[in-house]
């Protein structure tokens, strides 16, 4: 190898028309800002694998001093907001299984009286600890708590109370994923994650090829409609789609051990609204984009947020609001949600809606704005 | 349908790119079998207009029709009764010949499409090769599959858009004998092209340049139309010559042919005048008729002064 053959002038020349087509480029050069920003943001300030102020249910069925005192200990522990007080035991079912809430503290009715007498009364805290990661650092605390929490309100003859053992005994129980299995929850969430990518990134593509290569023109003077190309489009990666879920599914079952608690007949039904969602993102970014590395960049910019936010990475209740307020435009986070609530928790179809109509939402407007901005000429 | 008077029948067709005029109201008016060519140096709007035809662009002006449907509301129905060439090959070269062809069967609808699509590759010569991706053939076959592709429908009208560029000189005879003979059952052609040659063939010219439609007619009508007078010199050291000549008042083109020259201008008297001092013994000069090339480039070049 010879330096002298190198040509600064060329290598000059060559330089120069890239930063010029760079330019010229201007989605490429956001991206070039724009997804290092993002990842600043999300990983600085928006990841927090310490999640606090966890929605939290509390059913005292016994109101005494040392309920209120221990619900008060939850509050000031900052890991728990207290946001629903049920009063029956499905009602707490129902509302983890919804997640509506992430914990459940039950104190029975004759907790106090027990207490009084020296008996260790058991105190109920039961976690949806689907995302293992999200509940963890809060069981922790409340059993920091355990020891020393009623030592005000043990004075006078109650007094020998505070010493040994704890007065009472918290009884944990954590529902759906008990033995703490990451993959229970990653393995799943897989499923989605890798939907959003690449359905999207093949409608985006399979249009946006048509219009690169010049066949788009030929297309548009035959009589097929938009509609047509469109669905003509769409259907065979619904397939693809439909592969790759099954894949994951056997890969989940038989590789992981990922219990099935739900029904995987009503999954495969619902994960074909998951996917036109995600193919009408395609859609909507192909009319968008100008060749097919654009589209390209697209769809990453999209995937970042949906793997970043939507709580397939991080525990979502761990995000501020406004990160929690895009995760829940994004369908990946609903159906995240979908896909565990019927493989872990054995969610039907009401305790799914809560997430179901967001992403028929979501796909009816990205529809409507991918159709729209379908031209039919070449203006 | 009852065929119209005029198979296509337009005007004031215009259209603009970011505040550029590229179509300059145009009228056209084509009828029933007829071969009509359109020419124009590059860039001046042919493909635009074409595209306008079929409803691939919307014009910013004008109104009319192409086989009876109106060209602004009707274009769907416009659609399934033309066949549109590109300039540019837009046949999928990830697909073979026969999966080519069978697509395009396919959308329009063609009935009994598998003995069509074996007509088509009969035509094209390429049965044996019908399992060959489009991709892979060369230039010149892949205007002949285009051309078969779009006539698979059996159109009425063909907007060919430089369909032989590339193409070898016996294909691209085949070629008009091909469209003479769609012509002669009926078919309507509006085709452009650079050829002169080509442009002979054409029952009917256009001829457009910066948008603006110069001339129309016959070959021998546009000719006359632009009343150029054309010398034709022979002689020694003719490049010497030209050079003299270029911008001599009433010297508009001076073209070398190997050993001859061709001198013309549309101001008769002032060309005289300005080559006279070259009627000498070691040339001989004779006045021909001026051909369709030279009328043309003359076209271009007062169009150029007139809308640049
Ligand atoms: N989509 C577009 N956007 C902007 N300008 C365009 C567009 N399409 C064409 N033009 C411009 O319109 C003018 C006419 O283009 P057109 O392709 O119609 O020319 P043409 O006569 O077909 O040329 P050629 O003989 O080279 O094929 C050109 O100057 C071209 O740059
Ligand atoms: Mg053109």
């Amino acid at each position: 190898m010879s330096f002298a053959r190198f040509n600064f002038k060329r290598f000059g020349a060559v330089v120069m028309k890239e930063f010029i087509q760079m330019r010229r480029d201007r989605l490429t050069f956001g991206m070039m800002v724009g997804v290092p920003m993002i990842q600043l943001i999300l990983f600085g300030y928006a990841i927090n694998s310490n999640p606090k102020h966890l929605p939290t249910a509390v059913y005292a069925a016994d109101n005494s001093v040392f309920s209120r005192t221990f619900v008060q200990g939850l509050r000031n522990s900052s890991y728990f907001d207290i946001i629903r007080e049920p009063r029956t035991t499905a009602e707490i079912n129902r509302l983890l299984a919804e997640n509506t809430v992430q914990f459940a503290v039950t104190i029975p009715v004759d907790f106090s009286r027990k207490l009084v007498r020296g008996e260790r009364p058991d105190l109920l805290l039961e976690a949806d600890a689907t995302d293992p990661t999200a509940v963890g650092y809060a069981i922790a605390a409340v059993n920091g708590l355990v020891p020393t929490i009623f030592n005000r309100d043990l004075t006078g003859p109650l007094a020998p109370l505070q010493a040994g053992s704890p007065p009472f005994n918290l009884v944990v129980h954590q529902h759906y994923n008990p033995e703490n299995i990451t993959q229970y929850n990653i393995v799943p969430g897989l499923m989605g994650v890798m939907l959003t990518m690449t359905m999207i990134m093949i409608t985006a593509l399979a249009i946006t090829r048509e219009r690169e290569r010049g066949t788009m023109e030929n297309l548009l003077s035959t009589p097929v409609r938009p509609g047509e190309v469109l669905l003509g489009k769409i259907v065979p990666y619904i397939g693809v789609g439909y592969v790759q879920v099954t894949l994951i599914l056997l890969a989940a079952k038989f590789l992981f051990d990922v219990p099935m608690i739900g029904s995987v007949p009503l999954l495969l039904v619902l994960v074909l609204l998951f996917i036109v969602a995600n193919l009408a993102v395609g859609i909507t970014f192909s009319t968008v984009a100008k060749n097919q590395l654009q589209a390209m960049q697209m769809t990453f910019f999209f995937f970042l947020p949906s793997l970043l936010l939507s709580g397939y990475m991080f525990p979502f209740r761990g995000m501020p609001g406004w990160a929690q307020d895009i995760g829940e435009v994004l369908p990946l986070t609903h159906f995240l949600r979908v896909v565990r609530g019927i493989l872990l928790k054995g969610n039907g179809l009401p305790e799914l809606m809560p997430d179901l109509w967001p992403m028929a939402l979501f796909l009816a407007v990205m529809l409507t704005v991918g159709i729209k901005r379908y031209r039919q000429t070449l203006d | 349908m009852s065929t119209p008077e005029f198979i296509i029948d337009v005007r004031g067709v215009t259209k603009q790119f970011g505040g550029r005029v590229v179509v300059n109201d145009i009228a056209m008016q084509v009828r029933p079998g007829e071969i009509y060519g359109f020419l124009g140096p590059n860039g001046s709007g042919k493909t635009t207009f074409l595209r306008m035809l079929c409803g691939l662009l919307t014009p910013d002006g004008g109104s009319g029709h192409c086989l009876g449907y109106d060209i602004l509301k009707q274009s769907a129905e416009i659609k399934k009764h033309a066949g549109y060439m590109t300039q540019r090959f837009s046949f999928y070269e990830d697909l073979t010949i026969e999966e080519n062809l069978d697509f395009i069967a396919r959308i329009y609808e063609v009935k009994d499409r598998q003995a069509a699509v074996e007509q088509s590759l009969e035509r094209l010569t390429m049965t044996a090769r019908r399992r060959q991706l489009a991709g892979t053939l060369s230039g010149g076959w892949k205007q002949r599959l285009a051309l078969a592709a779009c006539l698979i429908h059996q159109p009425q009208l063909l907007l060919l858009d430089e369909p032989t560029a590339g193409v070898d000189p016996k294909a691209r005879r085949d070629f008009w004998e091909e469209i003479h003979q769609l012509a002669a059952d009926g078919l309507t052609v509006l085709i452009t092209t650079h050829y002169m040659d080509e442009a002979e063939r054409c029952t009917k010219l256009a001829y457009i340049a910066y948008g603006n439609l110069l001339a129309q007619g016959t070959v021998d009508e546009v000719v006359a139309s632009a009343r150029l007078t054309t010398w034709e010199v022979v002689g020694k050291n003719l490049h010497a010559v030209a050079d003299q000549l270029r911008g001599k008042p009433g010297v508009e083109q001076v073209v070398v042919f190997g050993t001859t020259l061709h001198v013309s201008g549309r101001d008769a008297v002032r060309l005289r005048e300005s080559i006279a001092p070259w009627m000498r013994e070691e040339y001989r000069w004779h006045p021909i008729a001026s051909g369709l090339e030279d009328v043309f480039i003359s076209l271009m070049e007062t169009a150029a002064d007139n809308f640049k």
